[in-house]
């Protein structure tokens, strides 16, 4: 699409639409870099898992080797892929928290308000939280280098692709999920109703095998988990390899998500409907 | 381009490339078969049928043959490589184990693990030479560089017997911890390393002074001390680097060969037993028995970057002189 078109339809020009993706893009990486706290406690969560929890686990899965690794792996290295994801999830649902945040202080009504496209004022956000998460996944993965956890060095670069999508699918099952909480302090349910049962019935902890062997019930979820083919997408990328069908599974819930909040943030249908954050009227 | 020098070039380049890439030969101890390993591809590219329990495995010195120690047959069969397949037999004693050629490769030298011997064979007339009366269960076999001493470790005696090439007698024995199996010198024959499976240690031995100089451990965070159990050992040409496969501890020890300073562990298959390096030294094979594979240590980084399935219990391996 050229400006003049760009233009001609939304009266807006290519220029315009890059200010306000800087503009929030950059609001968002200033608040993650002043927020100290937050960026300790986003590496601070998944290394806990690396150090205490693996460490226990470590001679559990010596017997088997498994696409994409040729070799046998210690179990650190197995949930390295699963914890970039789950600092994925967190951080999209966090995403989500500061939206209703937002939305409670009126920065996110002013947002909204923009002339600019709803649908590209919420992607420009869902960018900006994806673009954090990523910084977290390599302030993690360089900190993990140093538990021996070596990928090959390409695979650096190959899972930044796998990275990004499924920061913004997991990003935008967060905004999906923040247009339907009116309070702040609702997002304790989603870490009991969302986060956790993600997280764990995924093949982040244990491979799918493992599941099978327990629960042939509990691993058919696992497989129809979005998070478990974020995982996967991210655990074949970080070895330079693709996984077709994470990626389709990641690319088209991603699309579905994005949609659904564009929906969900629609003041005719969503959340203008239910009137002001905090349920009052 | 004419037609002839189309064929010219064509035949040049057909000639460049390499007609066979290094092979690895690894014995199935319990499928009774050599699986060929293709170091390029890093895969098995034929298994060979030999005969019962196949063990102790190496390349003769012009690479023409693999010599394989078949336990339950008695006897050591010889792969023509040209051939891939057992085309001889060598007259070793009773369930032959480990053995090792002199550096001429002319004699070859047989732990024979039931009747406490070893056998001398001579290679080309496939005629037994002689024998020395060693320990009980003896296995692990090495040779000086200089040619002059053979060295015998007896798992039940728990020695490591001197014995005198030129006499074909015992000069002399060194206790090491229960149960060795497995002896290697250093190029430079200032040391000879002999690993005890029970013990769980390697102890330096001098081989000049006879007595041993010093003893290497090991420790695993995690595991039961009695899973670890050294047998494997592969010395690079520098003698800067050692390498001790562990056995059930699923790991081989990488030691820095002139402190004796374990720096690394790495994950390997279960239960690995033997060890042999590429001729150019950029990768090391371990056999692991239980899990059925043979893994591939990229000696530069340290880092183990691919495990390969072969026969029913990978016991030994050789690889393809340069």
């Amino acid at each position: 699409m050229t400006t003049d078109v760009l233009t001609q339809k939304t009266g807006f020009t290519l220029a315009q639409y890059a200010i306000c993706m800087n503009g929030i893009v950059w609001r968002e990486a200033l608040r993650f870099l002043h927020q100290r706290e937050r960026f300790v406690s986003a590496l601070v969560r998944p290394l806990v898992w690396l150090f205490i929890f693996a460490a226990g686990f470590r001679q559990v899965l010596g017997i088997s080797i498994i696409p994409p690794y040729e070799t046998y792996i210690l179990y650190e290295v197995y949930i390295t892929p699963g914890l970039i994801a789950m600092i994925q999830l967190f951080n999209g649902m966090q995403s989500s928290l500061s939206m209703v945040y937002d939305r409670e202080t009126g920065n996110m009504r002013t947002l909204l308000v923009s002339p600019l496209p709803r649908w590209y004022l919420l992607f420009c956000k869902l960018l900006a939280g994806t673009a954090v998460s990523v910084l977290q996944v390599y302030a993690f993965l360089l900190v993990a280098w140093f538990w021996d956890i070596e990928p090959p060095h390409l695979g650096y670069l190959t899972v930044l692709p796998a990275l990004l999508l499924s920061g913004l699918m997991l990003g935008a099952l967060g905004m999906l999920i923040s247009s339907g909480i009116q309070q702040l302090e609702n997002f304790a349910g989603v870490m009991n109703f969302v986060i956790f049962p993600m997280f764990f019935a995924s093949s982040a902890l244990y491979p799918l095998w493992r599941v099978q062997e327990g629960s042939p019930m509990l691993a058919y979820l696992c497989q129809l988990n979005p998070f478990t083919h974020a995982v996967e997408l991210i655990r074949f990328a970080l070895y330079g390899r693709l996984n077709g069908l994470s990626l389709a599974v990641v690319g088209g819930c991603a699309v579905v998500f994005m949609v659904g909040a564009a929906i969900a943030y629609d003041p005719s249908r969503g959340i203008g409907r239910r009137g002001p954050a905090g349920g009052e009227t | 381009m004419s037609r002839q020098m189309f064929y010219a070039v064509a035949i040049w380049l057909a000639c460049a490339v390499p007609a066979s890439a290094t092979m690895a030969y690894v014995s199935n101890e319990k499928s009774n078969t050599v699986s060929v390993i293709d170091t390029d591809s890093w895969t098995v590219t034929r298994t060979i049928k030999v005969g019962q329990r196949p063990r102790g495995i190496e390349f003769t010195h012009d690479g023409k043959s693999v010599l394989v120690a078949v336990g339950d047959d008695d006897t050591i069969e010889v792969i023509d490589v040209a051939k891939q397949e057992v085309v001889d037999t060598l007259p070793s004693g009773p369930d032959p184990e480990l053995f090792v050629q002199d550096a001429a490769g002319k004699l070859l030298y047989v732990a024979n693990e039931n009747d406490n011997t070893v056998t001398i064979i001579d290679i080309a007339r496939r005629g037994r030479l002689g024998e020395v009366q060693v320990g009980v269960e003896p296995e692990g076999m090495a040779i000086s560089p200089d040619g002059k001493i053979l060295i015998n470790t007896s798992e039940t005696t728990n020695m490591a017997h001197f014995i005198d090439t030129a006499t074909r007698q015992i000069v002399a024995n060194v206790l090491v911890d229960a149960r060795p199996r497995f002896a290697e010198f250093k190029r430079d024959n200032s040391e000879l390393w002999v690993s005890a499976e029970i013990g769980g240690t390697v102890t330096v031995i001098d081989p000049v002074k006879r007595e041993a100089t010093g003893k290497i451990s090991f420790a695993i965070p995690g595991l039961r001390r009695e899973a670890i159990q050294p047998v494997g050992i592969g010395m690079t040409k520098d003698g800067k680097t050692a390498f001790v496969a562990l056995g059930p501890a699923n790991r081989v020890a990488v030691v820095d060969a002139m402190t004796h300073q374990v720096t690394k562990y790495l994950l390997v298959g279960q239960r690995v037993w033997h060890l042999a390096f590429t001729p150019d030294e950029k990768y090391l094979l371990t056999t692991n028995g239980v899990s059925n594979d043979v893994s591939v240590i990229d000696v530069a980084a340290l880092k183990v970057i691919k495990t390969i399935q072969v026969g029913e219990l990978p016991w030994g391996i050789a690889m393809a002189p340069p």
